[in-house]
């Protein structure tokens, strides 16, 4: 998958979990929960979702490297390729 | 139910020996010099006047990694001006003020401000979406918002105008949207020292928003009285001694984080632990670890987080300076209190209260044993039942007996009015006892066990959510006609909220409208009461006199027995 790919799949998801961001005022340095608004339980509503999307195990402790689309897109691309 | 028992076996307590009861914790107060009782005195300036100024307040840790300390003495002066930025605007005794924003150090000297000033503190949880913001600013005839300029941009600039008593609008930070005033330059230019209203023990102090089953939130409103249950909870449910090291994660949006993450921790003289980020794992071990924390105060849901993550992530980490662990919000399962005994080296001790009681009533204190899913006994003074209620007529239940958990009114902390609402305040008292509407049960050694709801309310990460409010949120979209919204389990969250709605014509069921009617819940309440799923159906059931049988949803869903149909209208059977 491409880098675009990754962030298109990524924002799919974020904005199924919550709809109410349009994915065209999404900035990729937005933080998930303090810009955007996502409370601990949409965050892994989100995990869960990437999960069965990617197929990728995402430990806890990684959860501050999906806190932006930037980061998430780079996570998951690095976790990809490994 | 009783395999299970943690045994403290020695443990001879470590509250200090003083009396118990009501009458001894009053007689601890310290009162104000001219007489009346203040919250704001008992919590702050009492152990500034008895020479603590210099012990630490507060350690507030912000979400950049910033770490800043109060001492008693600065909250103290934080307060006083505060108080002073209220008068010179001209907010007198009796007003309310609203607080709507994030865990920043502010909010504890507005708090602590508005209370020396006589004005009455209502918080509201920054999460929250502008509807349920402005219901409960109406409701309770909001005079003044502390806020952040974004929340007011997002939430309340819309309609400030149609809000005639909200006269002050005061912005954390230097500078504030036209209309507003910046905390930061009033409260810089205002005298740091201000006299304490001399507020009675039954003046109005503290209003908390709950919400009800039918029709809007109800204000709980709470007197400077509720101090003295504040100050002798903390110390024998949660163990708080003066200089301890305590955190409470509860966010002062709700009653936990106000009653004890601001006002019975500062009653005890502890230092406390605020930090302003939501949760993350590994910010929070480091958190317990780094300042050392000694009494923690979670909840079922975050518990169930960090156990997610399994024991490895807490390895190698030192928590040897933790003595107690309390959880607060729903019954947790027996695998969390465990957890915690094998993670951290402690059991967590559950305990039971409610926006209502404004204090900790049924608790697993420290020195008693542990039943791992309990709520714990009646802390002294505090006396409980189960009951039956049939109309006016309330009977008292045998051990065993799952029937409404029931308390005696006259304890300091409880709730005298819902605003406005009499005939409502006045329906959850029957028969001598103060019907909290939670379903429960006593064992023979007199442990008390959480059951359910005998209402329809939702209870998520802890927060009662009222299916009503939720319903009318979801009405208000032109494809909706009509709404019926239910918890449902949820291993994390205890219970997430489910909704069932039907379509008006013209409207075509699908993920696309489901995710519209999401977003468009979403915005106007916020995701802490927004549904998490929503789903189409062609009718609702409906008892014959037209109320949507919400229960019935709920047991279909769970495959639970659906019980007496009888009532149930024919088309929707």
């Amino acid at each position: 998958m491409t880098r675009d790919e990754i962030r298109a799949a990524f924002i799919a998801d974020l904005t199924a979990v919550a709809p109410d961001i349009a994915p065209e005022s999404l900035r990729d340095n937005d933080h998930l929960q303090d810009d955007l608004g996502l409370d601990s339980m949409d965050f892994l509503n989100l995990v869960s979702a990437l999960h069965n999307r990617f197929g990728l195990p995402i430990p806890e402790a990684d959860y501050p490297r999906l806190a932006t689309t930037a980061l998430a897109v780079t996570y998951l691309d690095q976790a990809l390729a490994g | 139910m009783t395999k299970s028992i943690i045994r403290k076996p020695g443990r001879t307590g470590g509250s200090p020996l003083l009396e118990t009861g009501w009458v001894a914790a009053r007689a601890r107060m310290a009162g104000l010099p001219g007489g009346g009782l203040n919250i704001a005195h008992e919590a702050v300036d009492r152990h500034v006047i008895e020479g603590h100024g210099d012990q630490t307040a507060l350690v507030w840790l912000g979400r950049e990694g910033q770490r800043q300390s109060f001492s008693y003495a600065d909250l103290a002066t934080d307060a006083a001006r505060f108080a002073n930025v209220l008068r010179a605007q001209g907010i007198g005794p009796g007003e309310r003020l609203f607080l709507l924003s994030g865990r920043v150090p502010q909010l504890f000297a507005a708090t602590l401000g508005a209370l020396k000033a006589g004005v009455v503190v209502s918080p509201l949880f920054a999460a929250f979406g502008p509807e349920p913001v402005r219901a409960r600013m109406e409701i309770g005839q909001a005079s003044v918002l502390v806020t952040t300029e974004v929340q007011y941009r997002r939430k309340i600039a819309e309609w400030r105008a149609d809000m005639p008593s909200l006269k002050l609008v005061l912005i954390i930070g230097d500078t504030a949207p036209d209309g507003c005033i910046a905390l930061g330059p009033a409260m810089a230019a205002a005298p740091t020292t201000s006299e304490t209203v001399g507020t009675m023990p039954e003046d109005m102090a503290l209003l908390h928003f709950t919400s009800g089953t039918t029709g809007l939130p109800k204000g709980v409103v709470h007197v400077h009285e509720a101090v003295v249950a504040h100050a002798e909870t903390g110390r024998l449910a949660l163990d708080l001694h003066p200089g301890d090291i305590y955190w409470c994660t509860a966010d002062p949006g709700w009653v936990t984080g106000m009653s004890y993450g601001v006002i019975s921790p500062l009653c005890n003289r502890v230092t406390m632990v605020v930090d302003e980020a939501e949760f993350d794992l590994d910010r929070w071990y480091t958190i317990l670890e780094r300042e050392r924390v000694q009494v923690w105060y979670t909840a079922p849901t975050a518990i169930r987080m960090l156990m997610r993550a399994g024991s490895e992530a807490a390895k190698g980490r030192d928590f040897s300076a933790l003595r107690f662990l309390a959880s607060v919000g729903e019954p947790l399962n027996a695998e969390c209190v465990i957890w915690g005994q094998q993670v951290l080296g402690l059991p967590f001790h559950d305990n039971w209260w409610q926006s209502e009681t404004g204090g900790i009533m049924i608790a697993n204190t420290a020195d008693m044993d542990i039943k791992p899913g309990a709520m714990g006994k009646p802390l002294p003074g505090v006396e409980a039942g189960i009951v039956a209620r049939d109309g006016d007529t309330v009977t008292e239940q045998p051990d065993g007996a799952i029937g409404e958990l029931a308390l005696r009114p006259g304890w300091p902390s409880m709730m005298r009015a819902y605003l406005g609402q009499p005939e409502r305040y006045a329906r959850c008292f029957a028969g001598g006892w103060y019907l909290t509407g939670d379903l429960a049960m006593r064992d023979s050694d007199g442990y008390y066990w959480f059951v359910g709801r005998a209402d329809d309310l939702i209870k998520s990460s802890g927060h009662l959510i009222g299916p009503f409010e939720v319903e009318s949120a979801l009405i208000e979209h032109p494809a909706v006609a009509e709404a019926a919204v239910i918890g449902i389990p949820d291993e994390t969250a205890g219970e997430v909220v489910k909704a069932f709605v039907t379509l008006n014509a013209g409207y075509e069921a699908g993920e696309a409208l489901e995710r519209e009617l999401r977003g468009h819940a979403r915005k106007r309440l916020g995701p802490a009461v927004a549904p998490r799923e929503i789903v189409f159906r062609d009718s609702l059931p409906r008892t014959r006199s037209g109320k949507i049988m919400r229960r019935l949803l709920r047991a279909r869903e769970l495959g639970l027995p659906e019980g007496d149909l009888s009532t149930l209208e024919g088309d929707a059977r």
